[in-house]
């Protein structure tokens, strides 16, 4: 992690569902233009962690958040209590395990967050619409259709627009939680692809069960369990000579 | 957590890799001891049979080989796993090289059998007995883990130049006064250990 940019500190992070601490002092810095990538066994905290991101904790009464997420350039801690997650969201965009896109059009879909960031003018949505569809290869199957349901898509292009989606608002990083589960082989190919394409311009978190996935897509691994980080090093590092006995273990498949 | 696979076959599959690469390494130990002794003995019946049986020690390098290659395209190995397997596949290259030199040095005990003997075999004996230890303590090693083994036949490997630089010293006398006789000997000798 030496030489790369730092997109995302994250300092002593603990998170509590009520009384229930899911999350024990994380430290780990986010690679800026990377793809990195959370593994670990069922209730481990690795998609806990990812939403702390997008503040999606929030939606809930008796969730609490310790430590700091500072993101950069500007060094805001976006853990913090005075911070509104709106805003937060609007940098740090999700696409979540199965596709869930708006009972709209496609277009209204896409140009939904840019309207709620309050761009108003038609032609200018018209051009966020077609580059996000693009920057989620799905404008050549979508821009003869952009009025119809999204519903009519198939599951891999509802997930791409839900990808289209995400990128609308120009977000810094991306945020997938198990983005392919629900997808058969091409579509999850066609995700896997899209994600090395989008590391180009955003930084990529993904939380996956995969982990053949996990060492296709991403540059650093970062293995937790019960709520802990118990091994954080790159991808081919971590799949080839793990440091630690937990993690040896658990992608070699000699857990339970 | 356990040392074991959640998957039973898998953990099976690796078992097999390990117990097929130690049983190529018995077959090619064999191989050393039947040539060596073949050569002491000036059997060359025996010679004989040692390469007839090489298609043995071949046979069993594709298997491990299909195997190996089976398991990479079906478990997706990872970490110790995956480097358990790909070593396996070097391995069994090396061995099965071994296993043709047997062979070479079995010719050449048929060839200097059709000879009058030069004098008793002291040293190339030995030799043969300690590059068979460190055959069999490398695959040892290898099967289990154990790199202070794998240290301790790195060490034993100068044991085994330097009775190779004394054997080829005392000989040089003999292959002057008789070319083309011993150092073809030597030369497959010293390539089986080092194989």
């Amino acid at each position: 992690m030496v030489d790369e940019k730092i997109k995302a500190e994250v300092r002593n992070l603990n998170f509590y569902y009520g009384s229930v601490k899911a999350l024990k002092d994380i430290n780990l810095n986010i690679a800026e233009k990377k793809v990195t990538a959370l593994i670990g066994p069922s209730g481990c905290g690795k998609t806990t962690y990812l939403r702390c991101f997008n503040r999606m904790h929030d939606l809930y009464p008796n969730n609490r958040y310790e430590g700091e997420i500072i993101l950069h350039p500007d060094a805001l801690n976006i853990a913090g209590p005075d911070i509104d997650p709106i805003e937060v969201r609007m940098r740090i965009s999700m696409v979540f395990q199965r596709p869930n896109p708006f009972p709209k059009t496609i277009y209204e879909n896409v140009a939904y967050g840019p309207r709620v960031r309050g761009i108003r003018r038609r032609s200018e949505l018209d051009e966020r619409v077609e580059k996000s569809l693009r920057g989620a290869a799905i404008w050549e199957e979508a821009k003869d259709r952009l009025h119809d349901l999204a519903f009519n898509l198939s599951g891999g292009q509802q997930q791409r627009l839900c990808i289209a989606r995400a990128l609308a608002t120009d977000p810094e990083i991306l945020l997938f939680d198990e983005p392919t589960s629900a997808l058969d082989p091409i579509a999850t190919a066609k995700i896997e692809e899209l994600i090395l394409e989008l590391k180009k311009e955003v930084t990529i978190l993904i939380v996956t069960h995969n982990m053949q996935q996990a060492a296709r897509v991403s540059d650093y691994t970062a293995f937790m369990y019960i709520g802990e980080l118990i091994e954080f090093d790159k991808t081919e590092k971590v799949f080839t000579v793990p440091s630690h006995k937990l993690t040896e273990d658990y992608i070699t498949g000699r857990f339970g | 957590m356990s040392d074991t696979h959640t998957i039973r076959q898998y953990e099976e599959e690796l078992r097999q890799i390990k117990e097929k690469v130690l049983r190529l390494g018995g077959l090619v130990e064999e191989g050393i001891a039947n040539s060596i002794k073949a050569l002491v003995e000036r059997d060359t019946q025996l010679a004989e049979r040692t390469i007839e049986n090489d298609h043995v020690v071949n046979g069993l390098e594709v298997e491990i080989d299909e195997l190996c290659l089976k398991v990479l395209a079906l478990r997706q190995p990872a970490a110790s796993d995956l480097r358990l397997i790909t070593t396996a596949v070097k391995i069994i290259t090396d061995l099965e090289r071994i296993g043709d030199m047997a062979v070479n040095v079995c010719e050449r005990v048929m060839e200097l059998n059709d000879e009058p003997p030069l004098k008793p075999y002291i040293d190339i004996p030995r030799m043969a007995v300690a590059a068979q230890r460190m055959l069999k303590e490398s695959l040892d090693a290898f099967v289990n883990g154990d790199t202070d083994l794998a240290t301790k036949v790195l060490r034993e490997d100068d044991f085994v130049d330097d009775l190779n630089r004394q054997i080829f010293r005392e000989l040089l006398t003999f292959m002057m006064e008789e070319p083309n006789t011993k150092g073809k000997v030597i030369r497959h000798i010293k390539q089986a250990l080092e194989g």
